[in-house]
């Protein structure tokens, strides 16, 4: 039990702070855990604009929405412009090509496992949104795996471009886009 | 848009678990810990709380479905009116609004606010329970991590400001010295900034001295109506005011230098505060830091500091515990751990000592009179805001 509250120690909270800190060792060997491994399912409906979008995706093509009150072009496309609340406009074509607003060279999986060859996730802003904005995706067509060497190719502002995968192994998913690539390069 | 606020608030009570990387203890054990120690510390018995509020991040974690109902005994719940604040990260902060909300309604006047997180379980690693927040038809075909938001954001944030990553990895070094003091932490650590550069990259640029740990732990406070606090207490630490908003989930389309959301919710809770001059009237500021370079970003966000700025107060000692306007002086995420929801009511249990000239070892100079607790998450999109002060 907590001391009375008269008893203040130095430093709150008041002594003794409860719980029981497990040591790796005691987890893993442990007699008391009892593990579960869910099976869980989904299918998840791509809903109207993301619907279009990934078909826009299997022909080459990036698509955007339009909302005529307050002027913005904007991808991910959306049903319904968020801001004034009411249908959008119209679908409009962007080119493939866009900028880099920010990226990261992560070197571990989400359960904490290296990675040897680093992902490079980035933000593209996409060439024809007002004002300008986009979606997550990857880089790639660089070499090397360090910081050094990747930092040398890639710089936040640069324009990139699309690289698609065939049209014949495409499947109407964000993954018909293989990564954004320095412009320039095709590969 | 003025607010007329119907009753006043008060905080009579604080306590907090151990924060540890994996509890023997349930959640439901941690929650009991923490409340029974804020009920004690209150001078109140659970038949006085007329209501509970409790915040627990995702059901994920734990594999337990509606985790709030599972958590209610230990938060103190049973055969009471009883609701889950959960905003993810925010959780914590805004678990205190929750309570404030009916208390300040008139609806009870004796609130018990409770925060857990037991993240532990989830194996092989509770990231695992993140990787659902990125969206299933767009996003999650790329194979992202948890990772990546923050390290993409904090690499906008240094461009957009010419940021060095020396500035940002002063806030683990700061933080975790902190922490030294408390007895509840689980990182503390006496550290240089190269040490902090000197550990892995994980996702660059950030390094994994600049990412909060996986931790099991619990915070609760007690929430009092005007007269019940003066009759509780010589020293009530008054809720002045409180705010929150989300920004969009199109996170792609956001300005990522600038958390706007945590502007909006600043500036609601300042103004229900009366406060017109907000660096000069805050003693104390807890924002939330679960990577280092976010402590800087909300600092600015909370407008304490001018935009781009925060490192180079950091770096001048202005945020030190000694120093003009301390910040974590608890030691944070960074220092103290990161149970999601429980390290931001920890963040207002923190205030409550400091303004009650109670913090020991912890204890800010001066007398410091008002303090901002801060917290942030779901998909890096919400602010939730409280301004405790002793007046």
């Amino acid at each position: 039990m907590a001391p009375p509250n008269s008893r203040r120690i130095d430093a709150p909270p008041p002594q003794p702070l409860r719980g029981r800190g497990l040591r790796d060792d005691e987890f893993r060997r442990r007699v008391s855990v009892t593990p579960w491994t869910p099976v869980l399912e989904y299918g998840w409906d791509t809903g109207l604009a993301i619907g279009r979008f990934l078909e826009g995706l299997q022909e080459g093509k990036i698509y955007g929405t339009h909302c005529r009150q307050c002027g913005r072009t904007v991808t991910p496309p959306r049903a319904f412009c968020e801001l004034d609340f009411k249908p959008m406009d119209e679908w409009v074509e962007l080119a493939d090509t866009g900028t880099i607003n920010t990226f990261s060279i992560c070197y571990i999986t989400w359960d904490m496992k290296p990675l040897r060859r680093p992902q490079i996730p980035a933000v593209i802003d996409i060439d024809g949104t007002t004002p300008r904005g986009g979606f997550l995706h990857l880089l790639g067509g660089v070499s090397g795996n360090t910081v050094e060497d990747i930092r040398e190719q890639i710089s936040i502002g640069m324009p990139v471009r699309a690289v698609w995968k065939k049209p014949r192994d495409r499947t109407g998913a964000i993954t018909d886009i293989l990564h954004f690539a320095p412009a320039g390069k095709r590969r | 848009m003025t607010r007329k606020i119907r009753r006043r608030v008060a905080v009579v009570g604080a306590g907090m678990s151990l924060f540890m990387r994996r509890a023997l203890e349930t959640g439901r054990e941690l929650s009991y810990y923490a409340a029974q120690q804020a009920l004690e510390s209150a001078g109140v018995r659970l038949k006085d709380i007329e209501a509970v509020t409790m915040a627990t991040a995702p059901d994920a974690f734990d594999g337990v479905h509606m985790k709030g109902e599972w958590l209610l005994d230990g938060a103190g719940g049973t055969r009471k009116p009883y609701l889950r604040a959960y905003v993810g990260g925010g959780s914590g902060v805004f678990s205190l609004i929750s309570g404030w909300t009916l208390v300040a309604s008139g609806l009870f006047d004796l609130v018990l606010v409770v925060a857990e997180e037991k993240m532990s379980s989830c194996q092989p690693h509770p990231q695992g329970a993140f990787l659902t927040i990125f969206d299933h038809t767009i996003e999650r075909p790329l194979g992202p991590n948890l990772l990546w938001i923050f390290s993409l954001e904090q690499q906008r944030y240094m461009q957009t400001y010419g940021i060095r990553n020396e500035d940002i990895a002063l806030v683990s070094v700061k933080n975790k010295r902190n922490a030294l003091d408390h007895p509840a932490a689980q990182v503390a650590a006496n550290l240089t900034v190269a040490d902090v550069l000197a550990s892995e990259v994980v996702a660059w640029p950030v390094h994994r001295l600049m990412v909060s740990p996986v931790s099991d732990g619990a915070a609760a406070i007690v929430l009092a109506a005007d007269s019940i606090a003066q009759r509780l207490t010589d020293k009530p630490i008054w809720v002045q005011g409180v705010g929150w908003a989300l920004d969009t989930s199109y996170w792609g389309n956001r300005d990522l230098s600038y958390p706007r959301y945590v502007e909006v919710a600043a500036k609601m809770a300042y103004e229900m505060a009366g406060l017109t001059e907000p660096r000069k009237q805050i003693h104390i500021a807890e924002p939330y830091d679960p990577f280092a370079y976010k402590e800087l970003h909300h600092l600015e966000g909370l407008q304490l500091a001018d935009r781009g700025k925060a490192p180079e107060d950091l770096a001048a000692g202005r945020f030190d515990r000694t120093g003009e306007l301390p910040t974590c002086p608890s030691g944070g995420l960074m220092g103290v751990g990161n149970p999601i929801a429980a390290a931001g009511l920890m963040k207002v249990c923190e205030l409550f000592w400091q303004l009650r000239g109670e913090a020991g070892a912890r204890q800010v100079p001066g007398t410091p009179e008002r303090g901002v607790a801060q917290a942030w998450g779901d998909l890096m999109q919400i602010g939730t805001v409280a301004v405790l002060g002793v007046h």
